[in-house]
This record gives C-alpha cells, structure tokens and sequence, in this order.
C-alpha cells in the first residue's frame, strides 16, 4: 500500500464516520447542546450561569484526569471518591499547623493509597477492579474514622480561598483544574512515562520484552490518580467551607470514569484523550445544567446520561472490532 | 459441480482494495490450497467465504446457489467450518464440554447426558490421535492437541467445506501426519477443503488444487502436480524465475565468520526451572547463530525466555560479555544487550494499538530523551534508519501496527530490538506466518546481523531455516540438551536423526 493511493482514494463515509465518532463527536454534542442552549435557555450566557457551571465540573475533571491514566494501562480506579473523603477528613486535622502542612498530609494520604492500589496491581497482579474496590470500601471507613462522622467547618481563609476565591476573573477552581489539565496532558504527550504508560495499555507482555520497568510505570500511575483524587478533596473542603467525609466525592468515580469513555478513551486502554476527558465532564455537565433548566425531572437526565454513554461506548466498540 | 463458489467478487477496505475481481470455486473431495503472500489477500477471501465480510462486490455461490451469509453463524449452519491458526475454544472448560458445545447430548429429562458425552467425545478424538481424558480442561491439552480437537469439532458439525488457515504452524510432525491423516478420511467423504499454509512442503503432499494470489488479484489456479514448485513461488512473490533460483528459497548465505576462540558473547549455564528446564548450558560467540532444535515442547522457547529474563528459572546463570546477570529481569537482560524476539508476535512482540513510531522506540525511550522528556527529533532519526534498513513497508511511521501485514509487523519488533543496540539476539521463530518475501529478508537480516558481530540464538521450527541459519544447532528434548550439531554434521538428516533418538525413548514413556 502506497501512500499516493491512501490519498487520492476518497473518503469511504461510513468508515470515516466510525473513525471519527469517538474521537470527536463529544465536541460536536457539546457545539450542539450550547447553540441550543444559547437559543432556547434564558440567561446562559449569564457569567454567572457559566461560571456555576465551571466550579462544579472543575471537580470531575480532576479526578478525571487521573481516571484516564489509569484506563490507559487498561486499569481502572475505584477508590477515587473514597480518597477525596479521606483528603477532606485530614484536613481539618492539620489545619492547625498551617494551610501548607495540612495540604501536604492529604496529599501524601493520596500517595500512600496510590501505592496500595499500584501495588496490589502491579506486584501482586490483583485485577484493577478488584484492588482498587478494597479501598473504596477502606478509605472512606477510614476516612470516617478520622473525622469521628462529623461535618466540620473549617474558617481558614487561604482554603476557602483556593476553593472559592477569584484569580484575573476566573475562579480558582477552575485554574487549578485548567493547570492539571495541561500537565497531564503535557505528560502523556511528551514524557516517556506517558509513551510506556500507553505501551502497557497496549500491550503489557510486550512492553515487559522491551525492556520497560512496567511495574513501577504502573504503580506511578495509579499514585498520579491517587494524588489527583486527594487534590479534588481538599478543593471540595476548600469549596464548602465544611469537611463531610460522608459526602465528599460520593459516586465521583462513575462521573469520572463517564467523562473519560464519553470523551473517548476506550477501557481497553493503549490510548488517552486528555482534551477528550475534559470535553466528556463538560458534557455531562452540560446536559445537567440544561435539563435543570428546563424543568425536568431528574429521573430523565440520568437515562438522557446513560444514552450517552452507550453511544460513546457503541461507538469505541465499532472503531476496535475492524 | 462446485461446492462453494466466489464469481468476481471484490472488498475494499479504507485505502486497500483487498480484493479485485477474484473468482475461486472448490469442488466437493477437493484438497485446495490457496497461497499468497501477506496482505495477498488470503485472510480477507477466507472472511467472505465464511461470512465475517460481506464482499463489495461479485457473487458467492454454495452448492450452485447463490447464498448470503451474513454472520459466521450462518455460513457455519450451512455446513462451512473454519480451523483458525489460533484455536478458538474454551480452554477451562472440558476437552468433551468443548467438543460438544452448543450441541450436547440430553437425557430424556433434557439434563446433560455427560457419560454419552464423555464417552463419545473419547471415540470420536481418538480418531484424531487424541488419547487424552477428555474430562481435563482444553487448556492443559498441548497446542497441537487443541488444534485437533478443534478439527474435530468442526468436522462434526456436518461440515461440508472445513477451511483451514495454517493448521500445523504449531503442530508437531507426528501431529502433521495425524492431520493429513484426518485430512484424506475428509476428503475420502467428499468434503471440500481449503488449505491455507506457507509450508510447500505440506502442499505438495496434501493438495490437488492451488489457487495463487497476489496483491487481491488471482494470478493462478489449477492442479498443484502440474505447477513445479519453483513456479509456485515465482508466481506467489511476483518474481522472475530465474531470480528465485538464483536466490534460493532462504536469505541465508552460509557460514559466518567466527573466530574459534572468540570469547563467547553469551554463556549460559545450569538453567533450570521446575518441571521445564534442566541444567540446560551452551555458549554463544560474537558473530555466531547458534540454532535451537527439538520437538514443540523441548523447552526451546523456555530457555529463550529465560535467558532474557521472562521466565522463571530455580538455578543457573545467564552471562553477557563475561559478566553475570544478578537475579535476571527483563528490565536488567534488555540494559545487558539481550534482545528478545517472543516466539507469539501478537500476544507478546508488538503493540497493535500504537504506531509504527511508538513501536519502534519503545525500548529505548529513555536515550532518546532528556528529563524525561521525548526527543521527536531523535525518536524520528531512529524510526527512519530502521525503517529504511528493514525496508519496513507502512503508509508511514504513523500507520497503527495492527494495520501491518505480518511480515512488517515482524520487521517492527525486530527494528525495536536491533534500536537497544544488542549484543545477544534471542529470535524465536522469526519468520512463522509471514510471507515468503519478507521471510528471506528476515533470513538475510539475520545473517547480516551475526556479520556485525551479533551473537544469535535461533530457534525454528523450519528445519530448513534451522540448518541454513544455524552455524550450531543445539538439540533439546524435554528441557534439556540431548545432542549439539557442528560444522558439516549440520544438516537436516543429522538434526531429524538427533530429535528421533529422542523421540524414541519418548515414546516409550507414557505418552
């Protein structure tokens, strides 16, 4: 096969249209459902409106991020909402010592799950799912335990600053998650740790041949998904000015894993879309925001959600099975 | 008559035209070999005429009636069944639960029959040489055994055409002749059979009929005695004749320099693992193809394995330039200059999803970066060189590698491993299911390679390949050495010699 014929041939539409439906046909829904809203919801375009909107995606996002990672190795992450609640359930406790200290214990609480789930995976050869269900359950009884099952409020001013505070205009909320967005996307573009991690996805006895310290790729994987998890957690503490560990991040994991497959990263991992994940939060977000705005029942935006994501899983299948 | 029938048909495929006016028709008792290099067109006939494709264009014809299938299911219902390289069963479940399966016998409560099921599954493997309890789980059955079993089931259900895409490319010689064996019974019955297989050899022996094709197009059909073999391959590669016989049918070309008493490159000795591999020991010089011999299940893909790392060893050591590798990895046998080449190119050698790029570089990421950093800039000049010495044939190095034909595919692993730089080359099987094209490039890689001063290991199943290859040829049976080959001992007769005395004191086991 040249590459004169591969060009001069044109386009086969189904094929193209297979192709292209899961890589962008989040996009096109979002175009869409925005021209509609502009059209037919009063006060979109409000900054306000929008600006809802973006401070409480920006949360999803971040533990997506994490989650798109580890489907790339072909794993998966349940325990995500249970570290946010074991972030938010520390950070009350440190608080005293400072902002900085109790920001750096919660996240080093990420790091030591990340460990666990990585090397239950790695090492041990535990299946994802399964691995990562133990501290889903765990954590947030830790976390639990920690915070006595008590909502704690918290009143340092730097926190509720990240969480509810305004930088050039923009919450911080949404910087942060911005900056997270850039440096995953960043490392699975250009690092060599983002090129082995998609490799394992790919195919891991084969990137084991080659040579390529695959155990401790995946480990760093799942601490990287860990250390999100507890970002978002203390962000959600920081947002609410109150510390729930009950509440904090309750079913995140199946929003994140929504965004990530909608967005077009298919389980199978070898591939991650970061944009894409990005793309698929705001989507179901969107979808949301729209059918709060127009008055119906939530009972219908959970099955117009759950339309979504069989189409965009519908739609991996028929890219992979040619 | 003709049993099952393609008039003119044609697929395209996004950029390929795979098919392009082909008509083929096998008559009932036909043995038919259909030939081809990779990306000929073979797999993607085989697809229509069972139903997984619908052709573009052009008829299908099944008992001289114009037929649609639309699924597998359906070409299966009418009596098509397919034998795949890989063996498509359930390995934990039974060998009679899969032999039966979807069509097990009932008691008249309709509960499972499983003692008319056992006893029936026994009589019906053992025509195919299957002796085994057909209570144990497929899985634990040799490769070779799967396979028949899957024939088996195939035949039984009222196939009326069995298709068979490279039935013995794990089979070992006994099971060859076991096969055939079943193969002349079906065609005694009058039974259609098309025969996919790169090994002429097996042709010759088994087929009335060929059918050549070549880049979509057939090129030739007719009887197989009429057409000399030489012929055949011209035909196949699209090649002058006389360049093949200039040629010869392998890219080796003899001998390689090697200095007695060079140090060896690689040394191995005392390796063994439980149950596999027993005190196995030999020794590798720079510019050396040290060829691995012995039966399907000797231990010949245990030991390469071992050596880079990949297998579980109990004792002995690995050692590369003198030095001894400490509690092998694959992670310390790559850093070392051992390069692996797994016999099972899918499942272990490339990753389909990623480029030809990603593919390649893999290995040696972290020297062409910075910080942690990719260099494209480097990884390109690295893809380039590679891709232009093995004349790796892609739309570009951005093309994904599950797209490639097998032979490019093989050419991809290998660029990966040559990128390590290694010192010690480990090839299992290099050229299993890849075009005869490729095949002799692959062949004349190699003996450039051991040229640069590579020490090789080689191991093949193509005796042919072996002796040609191989300046030594290491003989094993049930994991350990049993015989070595030197000089002008190498040669087929001496190698089948050695692997017989083996299999003599084999069969009297327990077999």
């Amino acid at each position: 096969m040249t590459s004169e014929s591969v060009a001069t041939r044109p386009g086969v539409d189904l094929a193209r249209i297979k192709a292209w439906l899961p890589a962008y046909g989040v996009y096109a829904a979002i175009v869409l459902l925005v021209l509609y809203n502009v059209a037919f919801t009063p006060n979109f375009l409000a900054w306000g409106n929008l600006r809802i909107q973006l401070i409480q995606v920006a949360p999803v996002v971040i533990v997506a991020l994490g989650m798109a990672l580890v489907i790339g190795t072909e794993g998966i992450d349940l325990s995500v909402g249970s570290v946010m609640a074991l972030a938010a359930a520390l950070i009350p406790l440190y608080l005293g010592y400072g902002v900085i200290a109790a920001i750096l214990i919660s996240l080093i609480a990420g790091v030591l799950v990340g460990l666990v789930n990585g090397t239950l995976v790695a090492r041990v050869g535990l299946q994802p799912i399964v691995a990562t269900l133990a501290l889903f359950v765990g954590g947030r009884g830790l976390a639990l335990v920690i915070s006595g099952g008590q909502l704690k409020d918290i009143g340092n001013d730097d926190l509720i600053f990240l969480g509810s505070g305004d930088f050039l205009g923009l919450p911080m909320l949404v910087w942060i998650a911005a900056l997270l967005v850039l440096v995953v996307a960043f490392i699975v573009r250009r690092t060599v740790f983002g090129r082995r991690l998609l490799a394992i996805g790919g195919n891991r006895p084969a990137t084991e041949l080659a040579g390529v310290p695959v155990k401790r790729v995946l480990i760093t994987v799942y601490v990287i998904c860990s250390v999100l998890a507890s970002i978002a957690g203390l962000l959600a503490v920081a947002r609410i000015q109150s510390s729930d560990a009950s509440a904090v991040g309750l079913l995140i994991e199946l929003s994140a894993i929504t965004a990530v497959v909608v967005g077009g990263t298919p389980l199978t991992g070898g591939r991650v879309r970061v944009l894409g994940t990005v793309a698929g939060a705001l989507l179901m977000q969107l979808v949301v925001a729209t059918m709060i705005k127009h008055n119906l029942p939530s009972s219908s935006t959970e099955m117009v959600q759950a339309a979504i994501i069989l189409i965009a899983v519908y739609a991996a299948r028929e890219r992979k099975s040619r | 008559m003709a049993l099952l029938e393609v008039v003119d048909v044609a697929k395209e495929f996004p950029g390929v035209r795979a098919l392009d006016g082909v008509s083929f028709a096998l008559r009932p008792g036909e043995v038919h070999a259909l030939v081809g290099e990779n990306g000929a067109g073979k797999s993607t006939l085989i697809k229509v005429l069972t139903g997984v494709y619908q052709p573009d264009g052009g008829e299908l014809r099944y008992r001289d009636e114009p037929v649609r299938f639309g699924t597998p299911m359906d070409a299966q219902r009418a009596g098509i069944s397919t034998i795949y390289q890989e063996v498509n069963l359930i390995p934990l479940m039974s060998v009679a639960h899969n032999l039966f399966l979807g069509r097990e016998p009932r008691t008249r409560l309709g509960l499972l029959d499983e003692g008319r099921m056992y006893r029936e599954a026994g009589e019906i493997l053992r025509r195919y040489g299957v002796t085994t309890d057909v209570r144990r789980q497929l899985g634990t059955l040799a490769l070779g055994a799967q396979q028949m079993v899957a024939l088996a089931r195939a035949v039984m259900i009222d196939a009326k055409v069995v298709i068979m895409d490279e039935p013995t490319s794990s089979l070992e010689p006994r099971e060859v002749e076991t096969l055939f064996g079943v193969i002349r019974d079906l065609h005694a019955q009058g039974i259609g059979i098309v025969y996919v297989s790169h090994r002429l050899d097996e042709l010759y022996r088994i087929c009335d009929t060929v059918t050549i094709l070549r880049d979509g197009r057939v090129v030739h059909t007719g009887k197989l005695a009429e057409l000399e073999r030489i012929r055949l391959v011209s035909l196949m590669l699209g090649r002058d004749m006389s360049a093949v016989r200039r040629e010869g049918f392998t890219g080796f070309t003899g001998e390689h320099a090697t200095a007695a008493d060079a140090a060896p490159v690689l040394e191995v000795t005392g390796l063994t693992s439980r149950h596999k591999l027993h005190d196995i020991g030999f020794a590798v010089r720079p510019g050396e193809v040290v060829g691995l011999g012995g039966l399907l299940g000797a231990g010949r893909s245990e030991t390469i394995k071992a050596i880079g790392g990949a297998y579980p060893v109990d004792s002995g050591t690995v050692a590369v330039g003198g030095k001894e590798l400490k509690r092998p990895t694959t992670v310390r046998a790559v850093r070392a200059g051992i390069a692996t080449q797994p016999e099972d190119r899918k499942a272990e050698g490339i990753v389909p999803g990623l480029s030809v790029r990603e593919n390649i570089a893999l290995a040696v990421l972290p020297r062409l970066s910075r910080f942690g950093l990719v260099s494209d800039r480097k990884i390109d000049e690295i893809v380039r060189t590679y891709m232009d010495r093995l004349q790796i044939k892609a739309s570009g190095p951005d093309q994904r590698v599950g797209d490639l034909s097998g032979g490019n595919q093989q050419k991809v692993l290998l660029a990966r491993l040559l990128a390590t730089r290694p010192r010690v080359l480990l090839l299992d099987e290099p050229t299993r299911g890849i075009d005869v094209g490729a095949k002799a490039e692959v062949q004349s890689l190699i003996d450039e390679l051991a040229g640069e001063g590579l020490g090789v290991v080689l191991v093949s199943s193509d005796a042919e390949e072996l002796i040609e290859g191989a300046d030594r040829v290491v003989v094993l049976r049930d994991g350990a050495v049993v015989g070595e080959l030197r000089g002008a001992d190498v040669t087929t007769e001496a190698l089948l010699e050695t692997i017989a005395a083996a299999a003599v004191v084999e069969d009297s086991g327990d077999q």
